[in-house]
């Protein structure tokens, strides 16, 4: 199976796929540590997206389910783990539990609405929810700070002795530490009996159905574990940046999730987190000089994309890769 | 009372505006099965030559729309044969999202490289911008314009669909694309025909409706699912449903944003989920 392959394919029989995963975020951690020292700050915000981006991979990449409102899940997620910390609980291990539960009841709750449909009314029903979000969240002041953001509230220390540093090395760390953890389980999880059969009900849901799968509580259940990755992003990046805003549940957030997950490969968890690094360092590199190059420059990209590589960069990466090997003797 | 008639004038007004920029869409999306998100995209180049065409080259209003509207077939044309066409066989939602987001993107920055960042303005002409008299009380003209506007572009679409060959043979490529090739109609040049006709309103409805919502750089971005979300809720390929669900839309956020302000586009968002969870066809559409 195509997408199967990977940088999982290739050193498969050395390690496991989780291991692999576990050990490939800790070196790039790494990198991004040693070599960018002063960008700690940009780099944890990258981690946090990746989550939202992982997150949208198990509904889109292996449901199947287009959807532009998914940073409802992220932002919401991060707004009830700053106000958990605004109640006095301060521990980030907590504010990460609360913002995973808080991220994995909403995706049930949006999930139960939205697996009911296919196609247009689907896609216009995850629109509609993400913007429904969107305006409470900008009405509900006392909750969210509305366009000022949340940011009154205070984060412990880690394990109750490590505090966080005005440089963001604990920050980052800690959110490299998660990834690793949270990445491996998803590859696990992708893999069990579970993941695939989310994965033929994308395929082809009537065949699924003829073998006895029953669709719509998998898909429920899946948007559940997505709600809670994105849970985990929405928390981290309240915990790390030290204020939620309203960019957190935007339009802008869903969509621009979605280009990563495309550029780098839908339906393939290594693609996902390819595609946030790419989209961000690209971001970074021409954005600073002018935003409309930058929007110009992802437009082209994005049709780029799915005219010559419909399955994403990383797929048509290994696509070049294996076609080189076997040309080579 | 008067609380009551505003909100009515500008509700139909908005739901107006949205109407003759979504039924292009709609109208699209029935025949050629596409959820194009670049859609306000094309008004905003609408929206922008006619800024252009106003503002620097002095030229009448009246000249401005329908050129604004050709100048910006023009432009969409050679995405229609390079791009668009290879999207009708496809059903893949996801494709098409992420190619028409590609486009949306590219032409947001393009035509601000090349028309500058700002907020566009067209100017109406004296004609236009003063105050009508109804007998009973005063309207702006302007929204007396709009309305007109969204009537004419029914009836005419209305006239060229149900009266004309050519909407004959739009509407058997609707119910039966492989047959209507079959019987020797040329389902590329109407597919061709009906992308030009669905940009040609997008952008007159960007101009027209410029003073409701007014062309800046972000506004493909901004208005990016309102109209796709207004043909959802109508029914793909239903010019009434479009009406309808552009006039309940329409009311739904003016209302809320007179008497709540605060709630933004709360209201608009909750009466889509109710619609489109009622009727996942649509209003009025058919079952694909």
């Amino acid at each position: 199976m195509a997408t199967r392959a990977g940088p999982s394919g290739i050193a498969s029989g050395l390690l496991s796929p989780e291991l692999l995963g576990f050990l490939v975020v800790w070196a790039l951690g790494t990198v991004g540590y040693v070599l960018f020292p002063d960008d700690l700050a940009f780099l944890t915000r990258i981690v946090s997206i990746a989550f939202l981006v992982l997150s949208l991979d198990l509904v889109t990449g292996y449901c199947g389910v287009a959807t532009l409102g998914h940073a409802a899940l992220f932002g919401i997620a991060a707004y009830a783990a700053g106000n958990a910390a605004r109640a006095g609980w301060a521990d980030p291990l907590v504010l990460l539990a609360i913002g995973a539960l808080v991220g994995a009841v909403s995706g049930l709750a949006t999930g139960a609405l939205i697996a009911r449909f296919r196609g247009l009314p689907q896609l216009v029903l995850t629109i509609a929810v993400g913007q429904l979000v969107a305006a409470l969240c900008n009405k509900l002041g006392w909750l969210t700070g509305g366009s000022d953001g949340l940011s009154d509230y205070t984060v412990g220390p880690l394990f109750g002795r490590i505090a966080f540093d005005m440089y963001g090395r604990v920050a980052f760390l800690m959110s490299v530490a998660i990834l690793a953890v949270v990445f491996a389980l998803l590859l696990r999880i992708v893999r069990s009996p579970f993941g695939l059969l989310t994965r033929a009900i994308k395929d082809d849901t009537v065949k699924a159905r003829m073998i006895g799968a029953s669709i719509y509580p998998r898909l429920v259940a899946m948007y559940g574990l997505s709600g809670a990755v994105a849970g985990i992003g929405g928390a981290l990046g309240a915990i790390t940046a030290g204020v939620v805003g309203l960019d957190g549940v935007s339009f802008e957030r869903s969509a621009s999730a979605l280009v990563m997950l495309v550029l780098g490969g839908a339906g393939n968890l290594w693609g996902a987190l390819a595609g946030t690094l790419v989209f961000h360092v690209f971001e970074h590199l021409v954005s600073t000089a002018n935003p409309f190059h930058w929007m110009s420059l992802v437009g082209a990209m994005l049709i780029l994309v799915v005219v010559f590589a419909p399955r994403g960069l990383s797929f048509g990466a290994i696509v070049l890769w294996s076609k080189l090997r076997a040309r080579s003797p | 009372m008067r609380t009551v008639a505003s909100i009515a004038l500008d509700a139909t007004c908005y739901g107006m505006t949205l109407f003759m920029i979504s039924v292009g869409l709609s109208v699209m999306m029935g025949l050629m099965r596409i959820v194009n998100l670049a859609h306000g995209a094309f008004a905003m180049i609408g929206g922008y030559i006619a800024s252009y065409a106003s503002v620097s080259l002095g030229l009448n209003y009246a000249i401005a729309i329908p050129l604004a509207a050709l100048c910006t077939i023009l432009v969409a044309l050679p995405l229609e044969v390079v791009l668009y066409r290879r999207l009708y066989a496809n059903s893949d939602a996801l494709t098409q999202l992420l190619l028409t987001i590609g486009i949306t993107f590219l032409i947001i920055g393009v035509a601000n490289y090349v028309f500058g960042p700002t907020l566009k303005k067209i100017p109406l002409p004296a004609s236009l911008s003063g105050p009508f008299d109804i007998g009973f009380r005063m309207l702006p003209t302007h929204r007396i314009f709009v309305l007109a506007c969204g009537c004419a572009t029914a009836l005419a679409l209305w006239l060229l669909l149900e009266r004309t060959e050519f909407g004959i043979r739009v509407r058997a490529a609707v119910d039966n694309a492989g047959m209507a090739e079959a019987l020797g109609i040329r389902t590329s040049r109407i597919y061709l025909a009906t992308f030009c006709i669905a940009v040609g309103l997008a952008a007159f409805g960007g101009v027209v409706g410029a003073e409701l919502l007014p062309i800046e750089p972000y506004y493909a971005l901004r208005y990016m699912v309102i109209f796709l979300v207004v043909v959802s809720a109508g029914g793909a390929g239903s010019i009434a449903g479009a009406f309808l669900a552009s006039m309940l839309l329409g009311l739904a956020d003016t209302t809320g944003k007179y008497l709540m302000p605060e709630f933004g586009e709360f209201f608009f968002y909750s009466a889509v989920i109710l619609i489109v969870a009622i009727f996942p066809n649509g209003l009025l559409g058919r079952e694909h």
